[in-house]
């Protein structure tokens, strides 16, 4: 675990906690059932509760990471009925991988982000942060069915590329920097990874208690192949004979 | 130049689900085979269960010869092509049985004989306009011998349906007349399964439990399957799903008289002015080799057993080996196994484990197994309905309409139907036509300077109906058994698959097949070919244990009339 971690505090939380990044907001953790809007605490009760924990950056800028973390919170919304995108730590899925096996889409972020931040301060008058999270969905609509103005390819492409990319870091092992505390897979019900399951688990009306465990939880699993897509030649992985590239250093700090 | 190697007798290329299989005859019958493999060895320590590893990325990591030559498309002769960001299959010693289904299907009794059948049964005109099916040179009669030993040498599971024309309605009842029963019981089923099964029964049908190249007990000292959920796609962290590199591979190790090299890149199929095979050429490590052999079985995937043979010409062969007939790369086809139907239940199902092969099947629609009379087309598909699904899978579902893609009612949709889905996978007959083919692309060539393979191939009207038949009646078997909402999924065309036949069809006539009814070369006699890519039918089922077990006689074959092939 690095310094910056176990801090949990990075010049952009200052900045959020003081309000000058927009409406960060956390809910409480234990989902309180129902799909009732109301029941969604008030930004204002919100904001008095702690940011999220966020690591270092790796490869996006503050303001993208943050316009990320903001799209990601409306795709997968914090809400009455549990914690999203946000609490699962998408966002940092997302720019990790992006230095990683996510590197070719590097580029689409970054012009998408240009894109749609022009986008927002021409439609609506003001960057996305500041808009209220009706008018964020608004904007997030105009982009999926393409009627966004301003992009250099098609905005529904972008859209549907960083919906992928927020579901694989809700819903993807932990390992991989997100689906942080499990809460992606409680908030399907999905049990957890398991090595061995038995024909009582597979029964209609089975209870299943989830084990809130990474693959890599169990030690036969070479981790170092779970790295990368890709096999890169010029590059060397010492723990694994050069079979797949380390994307970066900061791997094994990682999840639960 | 090349380094010039002690010559062997076989050279078998690619050592994945049919050259795996080939090596064990060979060497059994005392034969030297050198077998030449793109990738590397893994082991179950190389398998987690990581969705984003195995299902989003392209796992595996090592060496991959497939991904840099991923095939180009275009759905006819006038479209611009376009190519995938990936290549279905992967290299491995066991190539992609490491992490394929494992759906282990003999082909119908109909399957080999489409042509005369349709014919007799309803008439020439009914067979598809441009079609150019041919039956096998054999029947399933001929192969039955060569099922079992791939059944048994293996390790396949399941239940006979057909005991020497005993039929027995655990099983399938439409399947050919087996000699004896699987080595195996098929795997457990589970509870949505039963149920699923319950509601065939109840509509008339008769479902039955797939065979699977997977353990369900202990087999030649290796575990049973343990349902963890993370097989689509992924390896066997127990060893318990039964590739070459597992049996018959080592088995052939065991007569000493196999040499499995690694990374090897074949890049050509050498020839003699009389127009026989020498041996061939290979790269690893940017090293180039030479490897002469008496005969030679290629044993790559289906574009690249094209694509090899074209790449490989000669003075003899100018247009490519074995294509003096202009036959490399026609008669192909992509399996129609997209159209899948997804359902929602009003209920949890508990499908968050098990395996693709875990399911129960309906072949009431398949073949010829019901009457096309008053219908206009030929075929149909296998229904099979799985205990299959892995979270960012589980979260992508579709959401038949009620809610948006995203935000705060699709994520309460997700959370209440997450474990309430399921999607049936249907394979539909698929036939060869004049205008569908492989070639290699103009311009696209992979790191070494040589083109990739370039399909040209869409599906017709004859796909579109088996699809629209055999979704149908899939929505039909969901709803019996309780679902409130069915979606049919698209088809798709006939881009680069894990189901990719023909380019070397199997036939006696020597015009329009690339090779005999043995699998051997009807222009170079001691070049064998093994694979889906000499198969002329796709019948409604996976086909790879079809393609082991003609891998098999092919290899028996060579080792049989040994001095005959290699005069």
């Amino acid at each position: 675990m690095t310094d910056d971690k176990k801090s949990g505090v990075s010049r952009r939380d200052l900045l959020k906690r003081a309000g000058m990044a927009g409406a960060a907001m956390t809910i409480p953790l234990t989902p309180v059932g129902g799909g009732d809007v109301a029941a969604a605490p008030p930004i204002a009760e919100a904001v008095t509760q702690a940011a999220p924990r966020r690591e270092p950056i790796e490869n996006l800028t503050a303001a993208e990471a943050d316009l990320l973390e903001a799209i990601c919170a409306r795709i997968i919304p914090t809400d009455a009925n549990g914690p999203g995108a946000r609490e699962a730590r998408a966002a940092h899925f997302i720019d990790r991988a992006l230095g990683g096996a996510l590197a070719a889409s590097k580029p689409a972020y970054t012009a998408g982000f240009a894109a749609f931040d022009r986008y927002c301060r021409s439609s609506r008058g003001k960057p996305f942060l500041e808009l209220s999270e009706r008018d964020q969905d608004s904007v997030l609509i105009d982009v999926e069915i393409g009627a966004a103005t301003g992009f250099q390819g098609s905005p529904a492409a972008f859209f549907a590329m960083v919906r992928t990319h927020t579901l694989q870091g809700t819903f993807g092992d932990p390992y991989y920097g997100g689906n942080a505390n499990f809460v992606g897979w409680d908030l399907i019900g999905y049990p957890g990874v398991r090595t061995n399951v038995s024909a009582d688990d597979q029964r209609l009306g089975a209870k299943l208690t989830p084990n809130h465990k990474s693959a890599y939880d169990t030690e036969m699993f070479t981790k170092a192949t779970a790295r990368n897509n890709r096999h890169d030649p010029t590059r060397d992985d010492g723990e694994n004979g050069g079979l797949a590239p380390i994307i970066h250093s900061g791997d094994q700090r990682h999840g639960h | 130049m090349a380094t010039k190697l002690k010559p062997t007798d076989v050279v078998v290329i690619g050592l994945g689900a049919a050259g795996g299989v080939a090596v064990l005859p060979l060497t059994q019958a005392g034969l030297d085979v050198v077998g030449l493999e793109a990738g590397t060895w893994l082991t179950r320590r190389d398998f987690a269960p990581d969705e984003i590893r195995n299902n989003v990325r392209d796992w595996p990591q090592s060496v991959q010869k497939a991904q840099q030559e991923v095939p180009t498309h275009r759905v006819n002769a006038k479209a611009t092509p376009t190519r995938a960001g990936s290549h279905p299959m992967m290299n491995a010693v066991g190539g992609t049985t490491l992490h394929y289904w494992a759906q282990s299907w003999r082909l119908n009794p109909w399957d080999f004989k489409v042509v005369s059948e349709t014919t007799k049964r309803y008439g020439a005109s009914r067979l598809p306009a441009g079609s150019t099916v041919e039956d096998w040179p054999f029947g399933l009669d001929e192969l039955e011998g060569y099922y079992d030993k791939v059944e048994y040498e293996l390790g396949v599971s399941g239940q006979a349906g057909n005991l020497k024309g005993t039929i027995d309605p655990r099983g399938n009842i439409f399947e050919g007349p087996r000699a004896r029963p699987y080595p195996m019981p098929p795997l457990r089923s589970t509870g949505f399964i039963d149920l699923m099964a319950a509601a065939a029964r109840g509509l008339g049908w008769h479902p039955f439990a797939g065979p699977a190249a997977i353990n369900s007990r202990t087999y030649h000292g290796r575990s049973a399957c343990m349902y963890h959920g993370f097989c689509n796609k992924g390896g066997c962290h127990v060893d318990a799903k039964n590739g070459p590199h597992l049996t018959t591979i080592p088995r052939a190790q065991e007569t000493g008289r196999l040499k499995v090299v690694t990374r090897a890149h074949v890049t050509s199929i050498n020839t003699d002015d009389r127009g026989r095979v020498t041996g061939v050429t290979y790269v690893t490590d940017g090293q180039e080799f030479s490897q002469p052999a008496k005969a030679v079985l290629l044993a790559s995937y289906t574009y690249e057993n094209s694509r090899l043979l074209l790449l490989s010409k000669s003075k003899a062969f100018p247009n490519g080996l074995s294509n003096n007939q202009g036959q490399v790369g026609h008669h192909y086809f992509s399996h129609a196994q997209g159209a899948g139907v997804t359902a929602l239940f009003p209920f949890n199902i508990n499908a968050w484990y098990g395996l693709p092969a875990q399911g129960v099947g309906v072949d009431n629609f398949a073949d010829d197994n019901y009457d096309h009379g008053a219908l206009d087309y030929i075929g149909g598909g296998n229904l099979w309905v799985m205990s299959d699904r892995r979270p960012i899978a589980a979260a992508s579902m579709g959401t038949f309409g009620r809610t948006p893609t995203w935000g705060k009612d699709w994520k309460a949709f997700i959370m209440a139907n997450a474990d309430r889905t399921n999607t049936a996978y249907i394979q539909k007959t698929t036939l060869p036509y004049e205008d569908n083919y492989l070639d290699l692309d103009p311009t696209v060539k992979d790191p070494l300077g040589f083109p990739v393979c370039r399909i040209t191939a869409d599906y017709r009207d004859n796909e579109r109906k088996v699809t629209a038949h055999t979704q149908d009646k899939m929505a039909q078997w969901y709803k019996a058994a309780g679902a409130i909402a069915t979606q049919a999924n698209p088809l798709g065309t006939m881009g680069p698959t894990t189901h990719a036949y023909g380019g070397t069809r199997m036939g006696r006539n020597a015009e329009t097949n690339v090779v005999d009814e043995w699998g051997f070369s009807h222009e170079v006699p001691n070049l064998g070919v093994l694979g889906a890519s000499v198969m002329g039918t796709s019948g409604a089922r996976n086909p790879t244990l079809t393609a082991q077990a003609l891998a098999w006689r092919t290899a028996e074959y060579l080792a049989k009339k040994w001095k005959t092939v290699t005069v």
